[in-house]
């Protein structure tokens, strides 16, 4: 069982930096997950703590020592690919038990780790069967039965669900989190979805162009994201950016929007944003904090939110709800009972308490501490 | 600054000389390397080893600097084998194509389930080593014996000097090489036939193109790639073809079917003047170039694309 | 409501008719198909149905005036003679000797360096493949006149004679057939999915074994087409064992069949076309059972890489 930990790690293709200096430790068993938009670098820093690409500058750690030179195999990690990588001449059980073959273990513990796998993973069917006759779920799970038999310090996954449908890949999110909870290893795992990051994650590592935008506890990255770029992945539909003027009146402080709308902040707010009166400023607030009008619940701070409905997307459990405030696009959640129509003018209940203020330049929430 | 403490506190150990010799890229090297030595050795020292001897009087004593080439430039039959290689080449690939191209469609145009059987035996030309299916073609043209004599004559027609007269030694000479290449075409034209998608031949339906307007706008751009390439990897193996003139007519009669390949052979071998016959198979080159640059950029091209 | 009725009625009735005018035309299209094909067929098969016919023919037989397309008194006398005189087996025991070593030192020296050049980058990598690939568009005639006399010196310099042995073969006939082997398997190797070897990488394999244990049994029909065409490539290859070697005992059936077979201007063409039956089997058999091997390979060369 190890810890891993990356320092100021850059990788450069051809003078373009894929990776721009990332300082990371993943703690023992602990199960991160990096996350970002493709390009984002988050590939590129697994296949280096993996070995399958050479670090460019900087250092990484696994159980205390450096790796930079040390090939692959004799890292102790396993990894999960995307197609799952899985050989296709061989069976299930050859697939699983090759790199123990390589490493020439008695015949008897390798069939004894085979079998332990392939229960964990529900697989004791499939052993004798080849790759092509397996389903995309079944692939799956040998790929992560090839991990677990050899019992590494780490197990990295590379976008595993990736090439699975809807269905099977909440599945398998769900059979991945319980593979965790009984062969607890240290585990990072790269994703493009944000959800997959979130109901997996003790850690989440949400990269952007090279670099860490915030490293945190789903939650946190929810309640209290550091910049646009992670205020706006995280969460579904996304977070919407108002354009805002800062200004006080008397004692309040509101944020004033195209359009005349006016909002007056929460009291507990006031001295978060105090200095920045004045100021040309942006409004990030999250669909499912701009509903209809209700009885406010514990902690809720609304303030009314005139809307006219362009587009009206019933979802089932809430409806969102589509509409321009100046130039900008705003999506709310509504509940479906409040039935909004298309051209309607309805009022709409802002949660003040939920909401951030960024600065428009450096793209920073406000009244948070930056991160390095 | 904890954090930078620590990073510079983290040594990378150097590599070492073991370590060099693990490395993929030395691997690599020692695997390529008898493929390097036999490229380098039997082919690039050769081909410039002809340009040396090209240079060299007959008895390769003396250098004669251009001299060889200045004999040939004079000869009547160097000019000959010119002509004869360049028309033997361009007819018989631009026959081979067309054939190919034909043959290719009526096998794409029957039911799937027949198709395997028949371009089983279209390709059978190809397969019979060359040597092996001219000397039939040489019994088939035989002056006393020829069988298609033998059926011009139950019509009443002439028999055909197929290998004695001039013009038709050269049509003998090109009828066999389309023979074996062209089943070659037909199978590339066949499978360039078959990616291309179904979907949009369907939508040219739709949009109301006939037989014609969907082979000239639909399967001719769409097999362009497959067709230049082809054609031009067909054009340097029959520009440097042997085995058919060599047996079917030996360059005769008369020295007006030979071609480069042919001839140096007779000049270089049989004769025994290496230094002209290297001249000879060396004019072959600035031709092989052209076409080798022109298919060595659509690869590269396809390279990068891809 | 009654105008849709009306007009899908109305397309019913049209519909027969334009249905079957299509499946006409259809079918006219395929009988003229099946026609054409009967013709290439007849003209592509043409020369070895002959060549069956006059090996099963006695020299009077060939000689007469008869219709020389229809066998009147069928005998395997040429068969048996050839197969029974040691100078055709001697050709076709040197063949078999260089085809078989061949397609094995083509092997060995093309599939690593495939998997070197297709997985491995290093210095040159880009520049030897596409030297590779070029290497494979030079033909033998351009080399054959330089090689003998290299050859020739060779002997000069180390007493080793080369020339009018058949295994001298064994140097040339790799000429011609590791550039196209390399290249092709160049495409096959490329075309499996990276992750494969780098899996094979974390499981412990090094670079060999990843070759011989993933590699080639993943690629294993691009390794039976390059094979094919090794082999078909040394065994029909004509000039280098016509300049190379004269002797009849160091001949090759293709030299040995066109030099030995025609004495002078006496063709005894029953054995000749016997002989040639007899050299063209290997192919053609090998063909017969591999056919989308070898089709796969011929494809290869020109679309994949």
């Amino acid at each position: 069982m190890a810890e891993v930990s990356l320092h100021k790690v850059v990788k450069r293709y051809e003078g373009v930096e894929a990776v721009r200096g990332i300082d990371l430790t993943i703690g023992d068993k602990e199960f991160v997950v990096l996350v970002g938009p493709s390009g984002c670098g988050k590939s590129t820093t697994l296949r280096m703590i993996a070995g399958l690409e050479e670090i460019t500058d900087g250092a990484i750690q696994i159980d205390g020592t450096v790796v930079n030179d040390v090939p692959p195999k004799d890292r102790d990690i396993a990894m999960v690919f995307q197609n799952y990588a899985l050989y296709p001449h061989m069976t299930v059980s050859e697939n699983m038990s090759f790199g123990l073959r390589l490493k020439r273990f008695p015949k008897d513990e390798i069939r004894r780790r085979v079998d332990e796998a392939a229960r964990i993973l529900n697989i004791e069917d499939l052993l004798e069967r080849k790759p092509r006759q397996l389903s995309g779920g079944q692939r799956q799970r040998v790929a992560m039965g090839r991990a677990i038999v050899r019992n590494p310090k780490v197990f990295l996954f590379d976008e595993p669900l990736s090439n699975l449908d809807a269905k099977l890949r909440v599945q398998m999110r769900t059979e991945i989190k319980r593979v965790h909870q009984q062969v607890p290893v240290t585990t990072v795992y790269v994703t493009h979805d944000q959800v997959e990051a979130m109901t997996l994650a003790d850690r989440v590592v949400v990269m952007n162009d090279g670099v860490i935008e915030q490293v945190g506890a789903p939650n946190e990255l929810y309640h209290s994201p550091r910049t646009r770029f992670v205020a706006g992945f995280i969460g579904s539909p996304s977070m919407n950016f108002l354009r805002c003027k800062l200004d006080r009146e008397g004692e309040d402080l509101m944020v004033r929007l195209a359009d005349g709308v006016a909002l007056t902040l929460p009291a507990e707010s006031r001295e978060r944003y105090r200095e920045h009166v004045g100021r040309e400023l942006v409004l990030g607030l999250r669909p499912e904090h701009l509903t209809e009008t209700r009885p406010p619940r514990n902690g809720e701070v609304v303030a009314p939110f005139p809307a006219v409905p362009d587009v009206v997307e019933p979802m089932g459990m809430d409806t969102l709800v589509y509409f321009r405030v100046g130039r900008e696009e705003v999506c709310a959640r509504m509940d479906p009972s409040a039935n909004p129509r298309v051209g309607e003018p309805i009022t709409l209940a802002a949660n003040l308490a939920r909401m951030h203020l960024l600065d428009p330049g450096s793209g920073l929430v406000l009244g948070t501490r930056p991160t390095g | 600054m904890s954090q930078t403490a620590q990073a510079s506190s983290v040594a990378v150990p150097r590599r070492t000389m073991r370590q060099w010799l693990k490395r993929p890229s030395t691997i690599a090297f020692l695997m390529t390397l008898p493929l390097i030595l036999l490229i380098g050795l039997l082919v690039l020292y050769p081909a410039g080893y002809a340009i040396h001897l090209a240079t060299l009087n007959k008895g390769m004593t003396r250098f004669v600097g251009f001299g060889n080439f200045e004999f040939l430039f004079g000869r009547e039959t160097f000019w000959m084998v010119v002509k004869q290689s360049c028309i033997f080449a361009i007819t018989a690939v631009v026959f081979k194509a067309i054939i190919g191209f034909v043959v290719a469609h009526f096998v794409h145009n029957i039911p799937s389930k027949g198709q395997r059987k028949w371009r089983g035996m279209l390709l059978v030309p190809w397969v019979i080593p060359p040597a092996m299916s001219t000397l039939a073609w040489l019994w088939l043209f035989d002056p006393s014996y020829s069988a298609f004599n033998w059926v011009l004559a139950q019509f009443g027609a002439d028999p055909v000097p197929w290998t004695g007269d001039a013009y038709w030694a050269r049509f003998s000479v090109i009828l066999v090489n389309i023979w074996i290449g062209s089943p070659f075409f037909m199978i590339m034209y066949l499978a360039a036939l078959k990616s291309v998608p179904d979907q949009l031949y369907e939508a040219a339906l739709i949009d109301g193109a006939n037989w014609w307007q969907r082979i000239w706008y639909i399967t001719l751009p769409m097999m362009r790639n497959i067709i230049a390439i082809t054609a031009l990897f067909s054009l340097i193996v029959t520009f440097a073809n042997f085995d058919i003139v060599r047996i079917l007519t030996a360059g005769g009669p008369l020295d007006l079917t030979h071609v480069f390949a042919t001839w140096s052979f007779l000049v270089g071998i049989e004769s025994g003047d290496i230094p002209l016959g290297a001249s000879v198979s060396l004019f072959m080159m600035p031709f092989l170039a052209i076409a080798a640059v022109i298919i060595l950029r659509d690869v590269v091209k396809r390279g990068s694309q891809a | 409501m009654s105008a849709q009725t009306g007009s899908a009625a109305q397309a019913s009735r049209a519909q027969p008719v334009r249905y079957g005018s299509m499946s006409r035309s259809r079918r006219w299209a395929l009988r003229w198909s099946y026609f054409f094909l009967v013709l290439f067929a007849a003209f592509f098969l043409l020369p070895p149905f002959y060549m069956l016919i006059t090996s099963l023919k006695t020299s009077a037989e060939i000689s007469a005036a008869t219709n020389p397309w229809w066998v009147f008194s069928p005998t395997l006398e040429n068969y048996i003679e050839l197969l029974t005189t040691d100078q055709y087996l001697v050709f076709f025991r040197n063949s078999a000797l260089v085809s078989l070593i061949v397609v094995t030192l083509t092997m060995v020296i093309s599939v690593p360096a495939a998997f070197a050049l297709s997985r491995m980058k290093f210095w040159g990598s880009a520049t030897l493949a596409t030297g590779v690939f070029l290497t494979y568009l030079v033909p033998e005639t351009l080399l054959f006149i330089p090689l003998f006399k290299i050859f020739a010196e060779v002997r000069n310099l180390t007493g080793i004679e080369l020339i009018n042995n058949w295994w001298v073969l064994l140097i040339l006939y790799p000429t011609l057939t590791v550039p196209f082997c390399t290249w092709i398997m160049i495409g096959y190797f490329a075309s499996i999915p990276k992750e494969l070897d780098e899996a094979a990488l974390i499981d412990g394999a090094t670079w060999m074994q990843t070759l011989t244990k993933i590699f080639i049994p993943v690629a294993l029909p691009g390794l039976i087409a390059a094979t094919i065409f090794a082999f078909t490539v040394s065994w029909a290859q004509f000039l280098y064992p016509l300049a190379f070697t004269t002797s009849t005992d160091q001949l090759v059936l293709p030299v040995g069949i066109v030099t030995t077979l025609i004495k002078g201007d006496v063709f005894n063409w029953g054995q000749i076309m016997t002989g040639a039956l007899l050299g063209a089997a290997p192919p053609l058999v090998i063909y017969a059972f591999l056919m989308d091997y070898y089709i796969a390979g011929l494809t290869a060369g020109a679309t994949k890489g």
